[in-house]
Order: C-alpha cells, then sequence, then structure tokens
C-alpha cells in the first residue's frame, strides 16, 4: 500500500538549515527584534530548533513544546505514547519567539502551538520557521521563514526522521493515518 | 389415562435394576415393570429406545419463592422447571413471605402444588416462630399438616440453648432437623470463600470455619438430644469428613451437597461474576474434591439443587450487593451425569443421590421404581448434547453460571404420578 | 476469566478505555501512564494550569462513598483537561430506595457524561458499572470495597520513580492493615507489574488477608525485619474502627509494634522513602518525626496525584482513531 523513498539525505538538510539561519538573521536584523528565544515543536521541529539555534548562538535556553493536549483532534487520535513535557526555561512574557516546526501543511500544529504558548505567557511576537511548507492549509497561517517548499502530491507524505542522521522521507499511500496527522 | 414406556435402559439405584424393561403405568400407579399385565391396553406408549429410564428425581432443597416473592419465581413456573429437570418431587424450603410456619402454609404450598400438577411439593416448615431463631414452631402440628422436616433455613437460631431445645423437641415427634451450618460471626458479613481469590478481588471473605465450627456444635448437640440432624448444602471438605466420623460413631446425621459446589470452585468468582454469588460460597478446588468423594462414597447421600431463582435485578450489582443463589432445577440430572462422565461414580450410584438417597434419608416412598408405588419417572437421553440458554430456562430465575455450558444428557420425558407433565421437542 | 477483567479495561487496539484494576495491565501501559503525567507534573509552574484536550468533554464523579479529598483531585485533574465536571455524591440509602445502581447510570449517561469516576463501598463496583456503561463511556475506578484504588497506586509509583528512577532493583514493604486496603492490592500489582525485586507486607495476622502470599508478596509480622534493606517504605492508614471489632487491641500497642519511628525507619536503606496514602493517623501508624522528616515524601504524593490523574483520563478518553482523519 505504501511506497516509501527518501527524499533528502543530512547533508542536504543542514544546507538548507544554514540558508534558514541566513535568513533568519536577516528578519530580525530588520525587524529590530534583539535577543529572541527559540520553540521546537515535539519531535520534529525540535530536531530543527536545535541546528537553528545553535546557528544564531541564542542566549536563552531552546524550549520544547509537546502541543499533544492542545490538538484539535485529541479525543479522535489520543495520546501519541511518545508525549514528551514541554519545556519552556524562559519567561514568555513580552519575549519574541522564534516557534519551529518540520512541516507546515494544515496548521492545525501551529495553532496549538501558539494556544500553549500563550497558556506560559504573551509573547512580544512569533516568527514561524519550517523545514518545509507545502500545499494542504486548512487555516490561515503563513510561515515567515520556509526552508524547502517541494512539489509533492495530495497523496504523499513527507516527514523528517531523526535525530541523528536526519532524513526527509516521501511516502506515497491511498489512505494512510500518519503518526501526526497534524502537520 | 395408561402409559407404556417401552425399550428404555431401566435403573432404579434403589432395587440395583439395571436392565432393558417396559414399564406400565395405570392412573397414577406403577402397575407393572416388564410384561404388560394382561387386559392392559396403553392410551400412550413413549418410545424410550436407547434413553435411560430411572426414577424421578428427588431434589432436598429448592426455593419456590411463593408465597412472598412472585417476582422470582412462582409454584406454577418452578415446578414447570423441576418437570423439565426431570424432578418430581421437590422439598421447598421454608423461608417464604410469609414463612412456612403454620399449617395454613403448608396447606396453600400443597394445595397449589396438587392444583398445578407439575411436581410433588413437599414442605420443610420452619423450625422456629417466623424463622425468628427465638421460639420454636409448632412442630408437632405442623408434621400433623404434612411437612416432612424442620428448618431454619439460613437464618440463624438466636443460641445454642434455642438449638438444642429444637433439637430435643423435633426429636420428641421423630422429625427430622436441617440444618444450614453456618456460624453468623466468623460469617461477618462475607460473601465470598476466604481465600487467594477473594483476597485477590478484596471481597469480604467466608471462612470455611464458618461451615466446620457450626458442623462440630450442631454434631455435639445431636449427639448430646439423639436428633436427626441432616445438614444442607455443605461446602468444606472439612465438613464432610466430620460429619463421615459422625456416621462411623452412629450418630443420625446426613448430609446433601448442592450439585454446583461438585463443579465450580472459587476462581469461577474471578471477574465479579455475581451469578457464582452463593450461599454458601464456591471453596476451593481441594473442598470440591473431597466433597466429591464424600458423594462417591455415600456420606452425602444426596445431591440437591438449592434452587433459587432471581429476577435479573438481583444479580445487576456489584458482586458483594448481588443476592446469593442460582437457578438450579434445570441443571441438577445434568450436573450429576457430569460427575460420571468425569469418573467421579457410576451412574447408578450417581442417579441414587438424586433419586433414592435423598427419598430414604426421610422415608419417603419416592425415588424408586416399584409395582405399585406412584409413577414418578424420568426417561433422559444420555447422549444427546445441549447448551444451557437463559431463553429455554422455565424456571422464572434465569441466574445460573451455567448458561452457554455445554451438557450431555437431556430430559426427554418426565412423568409424575402418572401423568406426562414434561416431553422435550 | 482473568483475561475478561484485562479486555474490558483495554480496547481491541490494546489502549487504555477504562481504568479499573491494576490486574490484567502490562508494564508498557503503566510506563506510558507515569511518561504522560510527566508532561502533566509540570503546569503547576506555568501561568495557566490547564490544557485544552478534553474541552467540551463531560465527566461525572459519582461517589457513593464519601470522599472530598479524593474527589477533588479527580474534580481539579478534569479541570485542568479542561473538560465540565458533575459531582454526584449518592448515599447508598438512597439507591437503596427503589432506584438501582444502574438506573442512576443510564440517568447520567442522559446527561452526556463520557466519562465516570467512581467510588464505592463495594469490591467489583467499577467493574460492574464499566460491563454495563454504554458504549462510548469510559470508567475510571477512584476505589472499590476493599478491591482496587489503581489511580492511588499510579501516583505512588509515580513518587516512586521520581525518587528511584528504575523499578527493578527495588524492596519495597507495605505496613499495617492489608486486609482492608484497596490502595495496597493496587500497590502490590503496580509493583510486581514494574518489576521489582520484592514486595513485602507486614503487620499482625488480623490485618493480613488469607492467602496474602497469592498476591506476591513476603508477608512479615515484625516490622524491623520487614524494614531491613528496603528502599520505600508505605505506611498505610489505620482505620479507627478496626479498633472495634476484636483486630487489634489498642493503638498505643499498635504503634508500639508497627509505628513507624526513626529509631525503626533506621533500619530500612539509608536513602529510603517513606509515602502513606494520607490521611496520615500522627501516633498511630507513623510518628509525626517520620512524618515530617526528610525521608518523607507524603506531600509529594498528593501534589503528584492530579497529573497522574491526567494522564489515566487523558488516555481512557482517546477514541479510536476516526478513518478519513487526515493530516
Amino acid at each position: 500500500m505504501t511506497e516509501q523513498r527518501i527524499f533528502m539525505n543530512e547533508d542536504a538538510i543542514l544546507n538548507i538549515i544554514d540558508g534558514m539561519a541566513r535568513m533568519l538573521k536577516e528578519r530580525l536584523a530588520k525587524n529590530g527584534i534583539e535577543d529572541p528565544a527559540m520553540i521546537g515543536i515535539h519531535t520534529g521541529g525540535a530536531w530543527v530548533a536545535e541546528q537553528l539555534h545553535q546557528r544564531l548562538g541564542l542566549s536563552q535556553p531552546l524550549g520544547l513544546l509537546d502541543i499533544n493536549f492542545y490538538r484539535d483532534d485529541f479525543t479522535k487520535s489520543g495520546v501519541n505514547p511518545l508525549v514528551k513535557p514541554s519545556t519552556i526555561d524562559f519567561d514568555i512574557e513580552n519575549q519574541h519567539v522564534i516557534l519551529v516546526d518540520d512541516v507546515l501543511q494544515t496548521g492545525r500544529t501551529i495553532r496549538a502551538a501558539m494556544n500553549e504558548i500563550f497558556d506560559f505567557g504573551r509573547p512580544k511576537s512569533i516568527l514561524l520557521a519550517t523545514l518545509i511548507e507545502r500545499n494542504g492549509r486548512q487555516l490561515p497561517i503563513e510561515p515567515s521563514i520556509v526552508g524547502l517548499q517541494p512539489p509533492l502530491e495530495k497523496d504523499e507524505h513527507i516527514r523528517l526522521e531523526g535525530p541523528s542522521p536526519l532524513t526527509l522521507t516521501v511516502n506515497k499511500s491511498k489512505k494512510r493515518r500518519t503518526e501526526k496527522p497534524t502537520n | 389415562m395408561n402409559i407404556s414406556i417401552i425399550g428404555g435402559r431401566v435403573i432404579d439405584p434403589a432395587s440395583n435394576t439395571d436392565a432393558t424393561l417396559n414399564l406400565h403405568i395405570k392412573d397414577e400407579t406403577l402397575i407393572a415393570m416388564g410384561d404388560a399385565p394382561n387386559g392392559f391396553s396403553a392410551d400412550q406408549t413413549i418410545d424410550a429406545a436407547g434413553k435411560i429410564v430411572c426414577p424421578g428425581l428427588v431434589d432436598m432443597a429448592a426455593h419456590l419463592r411463593e408465597p412472598g416473592h412472585t417476582a422470582k419465581g412462582t409454584l406454577a413456573s418452578e415446578t414447570l422447571a423441576a418437570a423439565k429437570g426431570g424432578i418430581t418431587t421437590l422439598i421447598c424450603t421454608p423461608d417464604t413471605e410469609p414463612c412456612i410456619d403454620s399449617p395454613a402454609d403448608i396447606e396453600f404450598i400443597h394445595r397449589m402444588a396438587r392444583k398445578l400438577c407439575q411436581a410433588r411439593v413437599l414442605t420443610a416448615a420452619a423450625m422456629t416462630q417466623g424463622l425468628e431463631g427465638k421460639q420454636l414452631a409448632s412442630m408437632a402440628t405442623l408434621r400433623n399438616s404434612g411437612c416432612v422436616a424442620v428448618s431454619n433455613a439460613r437464618r440463624p437460631l438466636a443460641n445454642t440453648l434455642v438449638e438444642r431445645r429444637a433439637l430435643e423437641y423435633a426429636s420428641t415427634f421423630g422429625m427430622t432437623v436441617f440444618l444450614h451450618p453456618e456460624d453468623r460471626h466468623l460469617k461477618a458479613g462475607g460473601c465470598a470463600h476466604e481465600g487467594a481469590v477473594a483476597t485477590r478481588l478484596g471481597l469480604p471473605g467466608i471462612p470455611s470455619a464458618a461451615e466446620t465450627v457450626a458442623v462440630a456444635r450442631d454434631l455435639a448437640l445431636a449427639e448430646h438430644t439423639g436428633a436427626r440432624i441432616h445438614f444442607c448444602t455443605l461446602s468444606a471438605g472439612t465438613s464432610a469428613r466430620m460429619i463421615s466420623e459422625a456416621k462411623k460413631a452412629k450418630l443420625a446425621v446426613s448430609a446433601d451437597v448442592a450439585a454446583h459446589q461438585l463443579h465450580l470452585t472459587e476462581q469461577d468468582i474471578d471477574g465479579f461474576d455475581a451469578q457464582c454469588h452463593l450461599e454458601p460460597p464456591l471453596r476451593t478446588l481441594q473442598d470440591r474434591d473431597f466433597l466429591r468423594r464424600a458423594v462417591a462414597d455415600g456420606t452425602i447421600a444426596a445431591i440437591c439443587s438449592d434452587h433459587q431463582p432471581h429476577e435479573p435485578d438481583a444479580k445487576e450489582a456489584p458482586f458483594p450487593e448481588s443476592q446469593p443463589g442460582l437457578s438450579g432445577l434445570e441443571t441438577l440430572l445434568a450436573l450429576t451425569l457430569r460427575l460420571v462422565d468425569e469418573g467421579v461414580m457410576p451412574l447408578s450410584d450417581a442417579l441414587a443421590r438424586i433419586t433414592c438417597g435423598p427419598a430414604d434419608l426421610l422415608n419417603l416412598p419416592y425415588g424408586r421404581l416399584a409395582e405399585g408405588l406412584p409413577a414418578d419417572i424420568c426417561i433422559f437421553d444420555p447422549e444427546a448434547h445441549w447448551t444451557l440458554a437463559s431463553e429455554s430456562m422455565l424456571s422464572a430465575g434465569k441466574n445460573s453460571p451455567f448458561l452457554g455450558w455445554e451438557f450431555k444428557g437431556k430430559v426427554t420425558h418426565t412423568v409424575f404420578n402418572g401423568h406426562l407433565v414434561y416431553q422435550a421437542d | 476469566m482473568a483475561s475478561q477483567t484485562q479486555n474490558i479495561q483495554l480496547n481491541d487496539d490494546g489502549s487504555l478505555r477504562h481504568f479499573l484494576t491494576i490486574e490484567g495491565l502490562n508494564k508498557n501501559i503503566l510506563t506510558q501512564i507515569l511518561d504522560t503525567a510527566e508532561s502533566f507534573a509540570v503546569l503547576p509552574g506555568r501561568p495557566i494550569k490547564k490544557v485544552p484536550a478534553l474541552r467540551g468533554r463531560i465527566i461525572t464523579n459519582l461517589f457513593f462513598e464519601n470522599s472530598t479529598r479524593t474527589r477533588t483531585t479527580f474534580e481539579l485533574a478534569a479541570k485542568r483537561l479542561s473538560a465540565d465536571v458533575l459531582n454526584f455524591n449518592i448515599s447508598t440509602s438512597a439507591t437503596s430506595k427503589g432506584e438501582t445502581l444502574l438506573d442512576t447510570l443510564r440517568n447520567l449517561e442522559a446527561m452526556h457524561s463520557e466519562m465516570f469516576v467512581v467510588r464505592h463501598n463495594a469490591s467489583g463496583a467499577a467493574h460492574f458499572i464499566a460491563e454495563h456503561a454504554a458504549p462510548g463511556i469510559s470508567v475510571i475506578n477512584a476505589g472499590d470495597g476493599r478491591h482496587a484504588h489503581p489511580t492511588q497506586a499510579m501516583l505512588d509509583m509515580f513518587t516512586i520513580r521520581k525518587h528511584k528512577g528504575d523499578f527493578t532493583p527495588l524492596r519495597v514493604a507495605i505496613v499495617g492493615d492489608i486486609l482492608h486496603s484497596r490502595v495496597a492490592r493496587s500497590q502490590i500489582l503496580a509493583l510486581n507489574t514494574l518489576g521489582v525485586t520484592e514486595v513485602r507486607v507486614v503487620g499482625p495476622r488480623t490485618l493480613i488477608p488469607t492467602d496474602a502470599r497469592a498476591l506476591g508478596v513476603h508477608v512479615y509480622h515484625d516490622l524491623e525485619e520487614g524494614l531491613r534493606d528496603v528502599d520505600v517504605v508505605i505506611m498505610l492508614r489505620l482505620q479507627k474502627e478496626r479498633m472495634d471489632g476484636a483486630l487489634l487491641p489498642s493503638e498505643e500497642e499498635y504503634f508500639q509494634l508497627y509505628g513507624l519511628t526513626n529509631d525503626r525507619l533506621a533500619c530500612a536503606k539509608p536513602d529510603a522513602i517513606v509515602m502513606h496514602p494520607g490521611p496520615i493517623n500522627r501516633g498511630v501508624e507513623i510518628d509525626s518525626e517520620v512524618a515530617d522528616g526528610p525521608r518523607s515524601v507524603i506531600l509529594e504524593q498528593v501534589s503528584y496525584g492530579i497529573g497522574v490523574r491526567m494522564a489515566i483520563m487523558s488516555m481512557c478518553m482517546q477514541k479510536h482513531p476516526s478513518a478519513g482523519d487526515e493530516s
């Protein structure tokens, strides 16, 4: 039922992340943002965020969000067995935040993530950086920084596997529930 | 009405008969075993080829619920169930509402049963007034009204002095006293055998000692008073051992056991199965095996149904809050035959425990096949397999832990007092 | 029949539907509960202490036995999951006036409640309700008779894991009234499922159930022997009414023999922790010095209770994944 192909390997992914880091620096400078904090969305977003966090040399510790309990389909899909605590070891209040995810598709994950962030406090601004942006948006959410916009068929699912090595794979299926349905 | 039962394997444990014989019934009486008497012509002939023809079963303990608890069962529904189970004589317990402690109560039941004409209902009348355990019931009057024994059902007696007096008074008139051995203090609100399963499920336990302490006390009082006592529905192996020893010492003591106690154990309550909430409780495998041996060697001379039909609500509750008891008339024969299949005892002995065994304990002329006796006959197909389903039960109470069990040996005809009261489809 | 106990708690895919007893649940599920609880344990540190997971869902606390403490923790857990909470305290005398337990259940189902948190004084009551609950309704056992109190046991496991990490090498002593304790039964099952080295129960024979060994424990009647080299000491509450039924002569003698003092605690490992499901009877089963001492984690247990119950509630409220649920 499912064909899987490797879409991109680690070297290429890290190259893209280098590019994202450059774009982010430019954007921060342009917006006059100093000392932003970064939050990665569990699991793939966190891997991308770790790379970006290093490259930007941010002073605040990297935050991690597990948005399982904020998902709009929680009682349909249930708890992901690998649920992790969200850890944000800095004060969100009045903080510029860079939110990082691996794949932006429907926009539902980002909606959930922003809700969760607001439960920690009122950030001054949020920038959204995503490794992959693809078609299929269901909510009016647009990324600030995009690594790659690959052409994908509707029945193709792209996902980031890691943490080491990072690999992007594409699954083609008739009807398959992915492990993380709200990209 | 004249009936001939032709070609069956006739087993009558009372007379050690096991032979292919024809039986001939004229009106209410079995008039011939073998050839038909001269001039006899049958209105109805039952072909019993391949079947076993035995005396109608005698059940020592059945709660028939009427009067008072007719939502659970009525004399009509329960005697019909008895007929389906091959049972032609039932001894009903006195714990109806009102209880059976006056001649009028006995007469009501006997009259109703005669009218229904589905089974013979005999009564164990109350030993104390209102079954309250304090004041003796009018036992002599009750005996004259036709009760076959006195009993306090499972209600406690106030103290050992009342028990002593009751045994003495009953023995004055040669009456058998039915005792349900249970020390209520040791029972202490328990609802399951105090053992590994109840411990795991957190169910308040009833120790075996709740029964054996009472058996020891009752045996001591029986010895002291010389009364004729009968222990009902034993559950503990140790009780059987004590009774065996008492019999060796020539005490006038006997005992029965409920058929389900010979098959189920404490393991069956796992999952909080309220159908297995029984009094006395299901005990260990060792107890079950000890009771089986005691039934096989005759220490326990009768197997009863301890029939306790309930309305569905009575069991639709958490285990400790459900009402104890099972509907057992329709499985008495099958559970007894299962003992034969499992090698516990030979067929003739097994049938004795549900026919002449209980009848002899009370000197009743039933549970046997002999010319001149009332024609109470059970015909069953020993090879027929069937499954107990609530839809096919005739008892008003569908409460049985054996629902879904497959049995071998099925009643095809029941003749009570010369009437064909049940015939399988 | 034991498999029936297992099946009733689990969906076809092996996920939790009801939480009635630890029996029949495997190590993976227990570990998943503890892991999920970690995500909730961080909530008290946030300005907004709740998550929207169960927004719009109705959870009913169905308490046939009074317990404000337990009910409150379940209520708070439900509210932190953003569920709406109904509280019913039903005295058993009211149900004995004709309305059966099933009648009560049907009435509450008609209010579209999707989860019942049940406390009842009869062992097996939660099983009974789960067996009769409509499809799509989950039942959580908040204590049934002497049978089980599995959420309490899981918060105890959470506390133990916080302090000890790995369960495998642990020796645990449970001291006191094992006979009447649903908490102890659930703790024993959970500890053995999580693979501890040894579970001991300590108490006089009147408070140790018949065939206790069948529970998977070693039985001790001497406290100091029972505490020797243990990593965790769990003290059980001694109900005052136990003095009535000839189970024990007096509180004084009980404390003398089984009360946990610092001297006695010295028999356990130097880093042993002391737990108690609460509320504690100072000077009966535990000395104040121990209860308030550095080894006591009694108050931690209370604070972990909410996160662990949130984990169990959220795991039970997951439904079968619906087809066509697309990313």
